[in-house]
């Protein structure tokens, strides 16, 4: 069972910020809690539920007030908020794997319902076979429904990112609902430093939660998603296209003001650029793979090899132009998918897919993308891993021609 | 007595005196397009206008919502919300849920908000059997959920559900030259796996549309009494059960008057049978043969006289075997 390592009566003593040795869970359930969530439903799956059991710890402790609901499925426990929050709570959900996808028709509906929920994704590998560890297929399972989502690779940027997914989605030119995912185990399990922000600071960077005409409440008599059929879906979806069209200026938006109020500079929060300035060739992928791959980068630099890494952190929306500018900088991109999207073109995982989708317009320079397919199911990727992808990245930034499809790390 | 169940104060929603009692005023209206004679669209009539203004509905799929609110149009008075087929008890779970949080840290007026979610049996019975089941072990929240049966997924153009009675004809049972009956499943038994299912329930009903002043008040003590009830109502359907619509309220009827259809509520732990179904416990109404209610249906017209025997020992069985007659199918222990 989960412990608090925040203690409660420290927090209370000063109006700072303080510091805590806390994992990815933990961050996310006290951003829940600084952002005075009304409703919260849980269901047990490993590895996202943890933040859940701190949550039920919080409300306990008198440290959060919300109604905390323990559904019997997911499919209930996404369905719960999703109404909760038609009716003007502010909610939280979360899930990992296969409990996702049970989930699945509550999370079809709720971008073209409009519902701005914050639902935190453990990164888990979809079972059978069987498996708790870290892919991405679950959380990507959402990616054309109108569902934003984000990948972290630290529990500070977790915390951060749950409340600025709060901000985003509950702006008014948004409202639709963010995934937010963290690698199972690698980040809802792994503690690291983080700075807690004060309540203060998030009632200045947080407003509440106003539906306006669309709240659910007998003194407004609306009817919430009658048939509409050929007449009316394709209009409605255009609603959620144009969402679409203004959310990477909505992000930018935030993340400038969250910087102003909590003084954390994320520089660009679509992607993280690391040691690419003069670099040949780059990787590319998401969440805590990052760690591996920096190490290894660094290595690779004493060796007089021009390496860089790009973390992508939002992959919807996916800021596809920006992306092709900085790529085209390079001789070759190599992406690393901890995923799969079996008979894809050319085999390869869903990001590589996106990444040659975002090139392919205009007549700029045109890298080969390279996919590897690494790290699935909760495997490590490892340095050496890491340095193979790159030695192959190299080699294709030479103009030496590379398979476009290769799994990394496989046995045998 | 629990320290820790904290039910908020409900709507102050007397019972009609009688049908004069009544009030004019619909909150369910014209605007939708269901069948003549649709008694699941009566039973969303008297539900609403039951419940009144201070109300907001969520409304699975099914025939009360597709056929129900067709955009432009809606003949909801009150706010409504679609939901899911099998998330009638979610909804409602969530809608609930959010008020209180709201009402408790002042964000939203403090007032007893009637939360109804209706389903059909397809929605009920079947998909959503464990999300309703779920919500009524919250004692906290004060909701409704209504289950209107007109025994067939009917939208989707009348399929078995898990409350069709044995032997219907439906596009999934279809008989044919090999197989008569396609379907020899027993209705299930909703009202009372509600009631034997969660001991902190205080009210389950099952209700009829023939008997409309009895549904209302129905639907009023479940509104007024507090935490999560559940309300089962017969619903005859013209098009699934292959009638003419003018005998809609007149089959509503035979269901009860046959035994079939048993009327009665369970309040805070007790039974009260009532209606024509009080008189048929007592003895003072002699149950009509379930003849006279299938075979006034096209989806029986297949029966054989075997068939009929069948159905209708089977409600004998009801109401002169069961520990408790019409509601709870345990044997009685009958010696010698």
């Amino acid at each position: 069972m989960a412990t608090l390592t925040v203690p409660v009566e420290e927090k209370k003593k000063k109006k700072v910020e303080q510091e805590a040795l806390i994992t990815g869970a933990e961050a996310i359930a006290i951003a829940c809690k600084l952002a005075n969530v009304d409703v919260v439903t849980a269901y047990p799956i490993r590895p996202y539920d943890t933040v859940m059991q701190y949550i039920s710890q919080l409300k306990a402790d008198g440290e959060m007030d919300c109604e905390y609901i323990v559904a019997e499925g997911e499919h209930s426990q996404f369905e719960i908020v999703k109404h909760a929050s038609v009716c003007g709570a502010r909610v939280f959900c979360g899930s990992s794997g296969v409990g996702w996808m049970y989930a699945m028709e509550a999370l079809t509906v709720t971008p073209a319902l409009r519902v701005p929920m914050v639902a935190m994704v453990g990164n888990r590998a979809l079972d059978d076979p069987g498996a708790f560890g870290v892919e991405h297929n679950d959380a990507l399972a959402v990616r054309d429904l109108g569902w934003n989502l984000v990948w972290v690779d630290s529990a500070q940027e977790a915390l951060d990112t749950a409340l600025i997914a709060y901000r985003v989605a509950e702006d008014r030119r948004m409202f639709v609902p963010i995934a937010l995912s963290c690698d199972g185990a690698f980040l809802t399990h792994s503690q690291s430093l983080v700075k807690i922000p004060t309540q203060e600071q998030v009632k200045e960077f947080l407003p509440p939660y106003n539906r306006g005409d669309l709240l659910l409440h007998p003194d407004n008599v609306i009817s919430v998603a009658p048939q509409v059929n050929e007449d009316w879906v394709m209009e409605i979806r255009r609603q959620n296209f144009q969402v679409t069209e203004r959310a990477v200026s909505v992000i930018r938006e935030v993340y400038a003001d969250f910087e102003r109020i909590f003084g954390r500079k994320y520089g660009n929060p679509f992607f993280e650029e690391y040691m690419t300035e003069d670099a040949d060739v780059v990787l590319l992928g998401m969440g805590t793979m990052s760690t591996p791959v920096r190490v290894t980068i660094r290595k690779l630099r004493e060796q007089g090899l021009k390496v860089g890494f790009v973390r992508l952190r939002w992959f919807r929306p996916f800021a596809g132009e920006e992306l092709a500018k900085t790529l085209r900088r390079f001789k070759a991109v190599g992406v690393i998918d901890r995923d799969f999207s079996f008979g894809s073109p050319h085999l390869s995982g869903v990001v590589a897919t996106e990444v040659r989708s975002a090139l392919y317009p205009g007549d700029g320079a045109k890298p080969p993308v390279l996919g590897f397919i690494c790290g699935l199911g909760g495997r490590e990727v490892t340095l050496p891993d890491v340095e193979k992808m790159a030695e192959i990245t190299l080699e294709a930034g030479k103009g030496k021609s590379q398979p476009l499809t290769q799994w990394i790390g496989l046995r045998g | 007595m629990s320290t820790f169940i904290d039910t908020k104060p409900t709507q102050d929603l007397e019972s009609f005196k009688g049908v004069k009692k009544v009030p004019h005023e619909e909150f369910y209206s014209s605007g939708h397009r269901t069948c003549q004679g649709c008694e699941s669209a009566q039973m969303m009539k008297l539900l609403a206008k039951a419940a009144g203004p201070r109300t907001i509905i969520l409304g699975s799929t099914g025939c009360m919502y597709v056929a129900n609110t067709s955009y432009y149009s809606t003949p909801w008075g009150v706010p409504w919300m679609h939901t899911q087929l099998g998330s009638s008890g979610s909804a409602a779970l969530g809608a609930a849920a959010a008020f209180r949080a709201q009402m408790r840290k002042g964000t939203m007026k403090d007032e007893p908000i009637n939360v109804i979610a209706f389903c059909g049996d397809g929605g009920g019975a079947d998909m959503g059997l464990g999300a309703i089941s779920a919500t009524m072990t919250h004692p906290d929240y004060n909701l409704l959920i209504l289950m209107y049966d007109n025994e067939s997924y009917a939208n989707t153009d009348i399929q078995i559900s898990g409350t069709s009675p044995y032997g219907v004809n439906t596009s999934f049972s279809t008989p044919g030259k090999v197989t008569r009956i396609m379907h020899h499943r027993w209705k299930k038994n909703v009202a009372p796996l509600m009631i034997a299912g969660h001991p902190t329930v205080k009210y389950v009903g099952t209700i009829s549309t023939s008997y409309a002043l009895q549904a209302m008040n129905c639907v009023r003590r479940a509104l007024t009494i507090g935490g999560p009830t559940f309300i089962h109502c017969l619903n005859p359907c013209p098009k699934g059960w292959d009638f003419d619509p003018y005998i809609a309220h007149e089959l509503g009827e035979l269901a009860v008057n046959t035994g079939i259809w048993p009327l009665y509520e369970v309040i805070e732990g007790r039974l009260k049978l009532y209606g024509k179904t009080e008189q048929i416990a007592s003895g003072k109404l002699k149950r009509l043969p379930v003849r006279d209610y299938l075979l006034k249906q096209g989806r029986f017209a297949h029966f054989t006289e075997e068939d009929i025997e069948y159905f209708q020992g089977k409600i004998d069985e009801m109401w002169e075997k069961w520990l408790v007659p019409g509601v709870i199918p345990l044997l009685k222990d009958l010696e010698g």
